[in-house]
């Protein structure tokens, strides 16, 4: 073989295990991708996003979503109430794209922290986020620059999009 | 051509929801006549006192307008979830109590959150009057 046709297959073969690895191949069986697809609904995003960041469809499976959504005159102590063309184009969006219905590491990961009797409706409450959030202390949380443990998008920039990897991750001071 | 567009343009600009504020207390002021035959005008001092009476919630917390907007309306306040809410005042936001149906979401909600019922259409055209009042 000559020796640019060694050069040749050595790339293919590097750039294939590069895809593949980024791909979260090898048949985890835990869904294709690490991360949530990034998705979005104009309404979701000015009507969840006026009072707070807004949270990932794929953040909590259907049922949290519904008993959210049916619950929104008494949203977290705020009365949060929509017309009902809006409650329902945000209501499918969510169901859409929840945990349940999403294939990914993260979303999955989620699901399965929920016991299946339960309809949590505080993503902070489940086992997946306290398990992942264990050296982050309650002081650090009341930073100003935080605010609360809700308020993702104070430390994970690509929330919003669904993207909380470690490399995007910075704690504000 | 141009002048079908100058038509379009004034169509979009009639459509229901694009309001001025002065628009607006035309509409409260209607309600507020059928709520009360003794319906005097509305008021930019009221409407501050409105702004800034603080109340004790059922939940035991001292609340009122101010508690998210802050005391004074040309600043932005935060919401409980610490997000930004731009400035009330219309000098400040100029988007302020243009749009109708914006304006009674935010009534219908947040009256309930304050006051444990829903605002009269005096209180409304009051707390409106006093927001494009302020300099």
């Amino acid at each position: 073989m000559k020796k640019w046709m060694q050069l040749l297959v050595l790339i293919t073969s590097i750039t294939s295990a590069g895809t593949l690895l980024a791909s979260g191949g090898f048949g985890a069986g835990e869904g294709s991708s690490k991360n949530m697809p990034a998705v979005t609904n104009a309404k979701w995003k000015t009507e969840c996003g006026s009072c707070h960041m807004v949270y990932h469809p794929g953040l909590l499976p259907e049922r949290s979503w519904n008993k959210v959504m049916a619950g929104l005159d008494k949203h977290f102590g705020e009365n949060a109430s929509l017309d009902a063309a809006t409650h329902d184009e945000i209501a499918k969006f969510l169901a859409a794209n929840s945990a349940d219905k999403q294939d990914n590491r993260r979303s999955n990961r989620i699901n399965e922290s929920i016991p299946a009797s339960a309809a949590l409706m505080r993503i902070t409450e489940t086992r997946y986020f306290t398990s992942k959030h264990d050296e982050v202390s309650a002081n650090t949380f009341k930073r100003k620059s935080i605010g609360s443990e809700s308020n993702c998008i104070a430390c994970h920039k690509g929330a919003e999009k669904g993207d909380f990897s470690e490399s995007q991750l910075r704690i504000p001071r | 051509m141009r002048k079908s567009f100058y038509l379009l343009g004034l169509v979009f600009s009639l459509n229901a929801f694009a309001a001025t504020p002065q628009e607006l207390l035309k509409q409260y002021e209607v309600q507020a006549k059928q709520e009360n035959a003794a319906f005097a005008g509305f008021s930019a001092e009221r409407g501050a006192n409105f702004f800034k009476a603080e109340r004790t919630h059922s939940d035991g917390k001292n609340v009122s307008c101010a508690t998210c907007h802050t005391s004074d309306p040309r600043n932005q306040g935060k919401t409980r979830a610490n997000k930004v809410i731009e400035p009330m005042a219309t000098i400040a936001n100029p988007q302020r109590f243009t749009d109708a149906a914006k304006v009674e979401k935010w009534f219908g909600r947040n009256c309930k959150d304050v006051l444990e019922r829903t605002c009269t259409s005096q209180e409304k055209g009051d707390f409106i009057q006093y927001l494009i009042s302020v300099k």
